[in-house]
């Protein structure tokens, strides 16, 4: 056996060589919520740089919408945020209406209202239920989703369909509560409570679950409010600012609810800040059920902007032409531009819509909440562990749908 | 020792033609192919929701044996291709696809992933069979977890004979053709004019 | 309240303010697209402004105008609840020349904002630290969201195979189920294509 070159107190000695390692956490991964490739730099297991990239599911929502007619871009809508796709149809609607300078029905503002929250309960609980099913908690998610599908039989008596409705139209919605409305939304509302707080009592006393989000993914406020968050994620950060509170819109000046505020924006606040807000949707749900008429219309009395009904459409000819030229041509906005913002699951959703006119929009432009909350993802994971970036990540409630659009 | 041919059946060096045992046999590896399932879910876009409805308690794939999930091509025979594919993610599919190994069946959830859906503009592959191959077709925006548990039975059924064609997912009860439904007769007349 | 912003920037920039208008409560202010930086500045850090949060970045094009592109900021202050909104006139009317000043100095949510400008429209953000396409892929050639842009024209990444029965492209034109009074600048319809769309007998049913 020959000598060895180097000694052991050489080799000991110098310097181990650290090389960082480009990891690519693909587009498709189970904990992306299926459309967005984060490659990060990392040294070990610590992330020295990442790259957040989206745009995997990039539908060209706002190219389609120039294409149809201003009802017609309702489906798209839709599918922008679809785990609670009945705030995006309101919050079209609501835009189009300002810019006519309509105001719908009370019936319709309160119908509007439960439907919505609803929808928010719907998003929280897929959130949260998601969140912590890749934190390895699966039952609290099986638990929501058996409440979410309970909301979704709801969903499917008063629109049609459990997911994707095409519910609201402009100067309304598109057919009244049906009979047992009431009874049934409080049934379910009932035991959504109950889930929530099984939930609770399972994971807020559970080491395993709190040490994974605990002081994990720290935003600061001040970062949070130049990085454009809004939404229960700049509430987790210490902001009160809820659109329904600052700037109220349908009748939300008139019910009462707390707005949940957390204290130190990591990932348990994001969590928890979710959680009691799907408590206080009830809340409201509640009132605006006492409140909400049993009679009246729906849609607002304006034969331009309303289709007229079917049997009037096959025998007066009246409601027939009115009816061919709102679909054919597309119901008349006025000329001009318009910015309205509504509070969607994930914060301020708005629409800027511009029009020239005619049937057709010209531009409608929507301010997805989550795109520039996923922005700052990479704040928030840079620095931490290859780990981290599951809670964090979960706590964004990232839709590709309306990230990408 | 040869070139491998065929599956390794129990009755080595026997006549070419396919006895009854080898059919037995196959029969019996069908079976066992069909009721364990690992999917891929390629998940992207609102059809998700369904696909979470799916695994849920109340519409539950448990009970067809594809509950488990498996997130790596490697451990996965069948690909959910759940959502719309842009143009940017169709690389990704297509590299997802031919790492899974054969067997492997393709399962086309949702109308976007069927046929592009009515995005049909500068940005979404216009269904993916454009890319790979299809086995099911489960139109749907979104579809019912009723549907897609007849897509998953249909798989099955598909699966047992031995048969690569592809298939759609049909409503079981046309409404076109039920006269319950009432959509060939208009009410006549007004009730209010 | 947001009158008081069109009057400090009215009185502070009154060479920069192009017109101003209000319609539907929206305060909004042209301004000239050189001043961008500057007049973002002044909504930040006036005390009468405080223009915490920059709520959206986005444009429109105006093909048929010189310039061609509206660069359109809507900002809100979380301190006084004020908004405004923002705009400036860039680009020459054959789509190039769309330049004007990035605000990521001044608020973050302009990074991400812009680059989707940038990839949907064509718009330059000087002084973006890293202005690439974000909802496209690299190799995409052109801007969608510009007029002339055709909606149906895809880039495929992946070449479509060639199996049988597999339907290439939808079985109707582009302009199918569209509304009859809209304006479609990028396909004008052939003779060839009438002719098919008839029944291939010029007209005859």
């Amino acid at each position: 056996m020959e000598p060895l070159e180097r000694t052991l107190d050489d080799i000991e000695a110098a310097e181990p060589q650290r090389e960082t390692m480009l990891v690519n956490i693909g587009p498709s991964h189970p904990c992306t919520h299926g459309t967005v490739r984060i490659v990060v730099e990392i040294d070990g297991e610590s992330i020295q740089r990442a790259d957040v990239q989206v745009g995997f599911l990039h539908r060209g929502f706002e190219k389609m919408a120039e294409r149809g007619t201003w009802a017609q871009v309702f489906p798209y809508v839709d599918r922008c945020n679809y785990v609670s796709p009945l705030l995006n149809n309101f919050g079209y609607a609501l835009a189009c209406e300002k810019l006519l300078g309509i105001q719908v029905p009370e019936r319709c503002v309160y119908y509007r209202m439960v439907l919505s929250e609803l929808a928010r309960m719907v998003d929280h609980l897929t959130c949260t239920g998601a969140m912590v099913m890749e934190l390895a908690a699966f039952t609290p998610f099986l638990w929501m989703m058996k409440g979410r599908d309970m909301v979704y039989d709801i969903f499917e008596e008063e629109t049609g369909a459990r997911v994707t409705h095409s519910f609201g139209r402009i100067g309304g919605v598109a057919k009244p509560p049906s009979r047992g409305f009431k009874e049934n939304v409080a049934a379910v509302v009932v035991k959504l409570l109950e889930i929530v707080d099984e939930v609770k009592r399972l994971l807020y006393g559970t080491r395993v679950f709190l040490d994974r989000v605990e002081n994990v993914g720290v935003m600061a406020a001040e970062d949070a409010i130049s990085l454009g968050w809004t939404g229960p994620t700049l509430r987790a950060c210490g902001v009160p600012y809820d659109v329904r509170r600052a700037h109220p819109y349908l009748a939300y000046d008139q019910v009462e609810f707390d707005v949940p505020v957390g204290q130190a924006g990591d990932c348990y606040d994001r969590f928890a800040v979710r959680l009691e807000e799907v408590i206080q949707s009830a809340r409201i749900i509640e009132q605006c059920l006492e409140r909400l008429p049993d009679e009246g219309p729906v849609c607002v009395d304006d034969p331009r902007v309303v289709l007229p009904p079917k049997d009037k459409v096959y025998t007066t000819i009246e409601a027939t032409i009115q009816h061919f030229k709102l679909i054919m041509e597309g119901l008349k906005m006025p000329a001009g531009e318009v910015y309205s913002y509504t509070e969607a699951g994930n914060g301020e959703l708005g629409f800027y819509i511009v029009s020239d006119g005619s049937g057709t929009p010209y531009r409608v432009r929507i301010r997805p909440p989550c795109f520039l909350i996923t922005g700052g993802l990479e704040h928030l994971i840079t620095g931490a562990m290859v780990p981290d970036i599951v809670p964090c990540f979960g706590s964004l409630n990232m839709i590709g749908g309306e990230c990408d659009r | 020792m040869g070139k491998l041919k065929e599956r390794f059946l129990p009755v080595i060096g026997q006549a070419e033609e396919e006895g009854v045992f080898t059919t037995r046999a196959e029969d019996l590896i069908a079976w066992g192919q069909k009721y364990s399932l690992f999917a891929y879910p390629f998940v992207t876009a609102c059809c998700a929701m369904e696909y979470m409805s799916i695994a849920s308690p109340r519409y539950d794939v448990a009970r067809f044996g594809a509950e488990a999930p498996r997130f790596s091509p490697r451990q996965s025979d069948l690909i959910w291709i759940v959502g719309t594919v842009s143009q940017r993610q169709a690389p990704i599919l297509k590299r997802i696809y031919t790492q899974i190994a054969e067997p492997k069946w393709v399962l086309s959830f949702g109308t976007c992933a069927c046929s592009g859906g009515f995005y049909d503009n500068y940005a979404t592959v216009p269904g993916i069979d454009k890319i790979i191959p299809v086995d099911i077709y489960i139109p749907g925006c979104p579809p019912r977890p009723e549907a897609i548990c007849d897509g998953l039975l249909l798989l099955q059924d598909k699966i047992q004979t031995r048969d690569r064609t592809p298939g759609v997912v049909k409503p079981r009860l046309d409404p076109a053709s039920n006269p319950k439904m009432g959509i060939t007769r208009l009410p006549r007349g007004s009730k209010g004019a | 309240m947001a009158q008081a912003l069109i009057e400090l920037l009215q009185t502070k920039f009154a060479d920069a303010v192009q017109e101003t208008h209000a319609m539907r409560g929206d305060e909004t202010v042209v301004v000239d697209p050189t001043r961008w930086l500057e007049i973002a500045r002044c909504l930040r850090d006036d005390d009468q402004a405080q223009m915490s949060v920059l709520v959206d970045l986005t444009a429109v094009d105006f093909p048929d105008r010189d310039p061609r592109f509206e660069v359109v900021a809507h900002f809100h202050s979380l301190g006084l609840g004020h908004r405004l909104r923002l705009k400036a006139k860039v680009g020459k009317p054959d789509g190039s020349g769309a330049q004007i000043a990035s605000l990521t100095s001044l608020w973050a949510s302009a990074n991400w904002l812009e680059r989707e400008c940038y990839d949907m429209l064509g718009v330059q953000f000087s002084g973006h630290p890293d202005l690439r396409r974000i909802l496209l892929y690299p190799e995409f050639e052109g801007h969608p969201l510009r007029k002339d842009y055709p909606a149906h024209r895809t880039q495929p990444l992946v070449p479509y195979r060639e199996a049988e029965n597999i339907e290439k492209l939808p079985p109707f034109g582009p302009d199918e189920g569209m509304p009859f009074g809209r304006r479609w600048r990028d396909w004008v319809p052939e003779e060839d294509d009438a002719d098919e769309l008839l029944g291939g007998s010029k007209g005859q049913h």
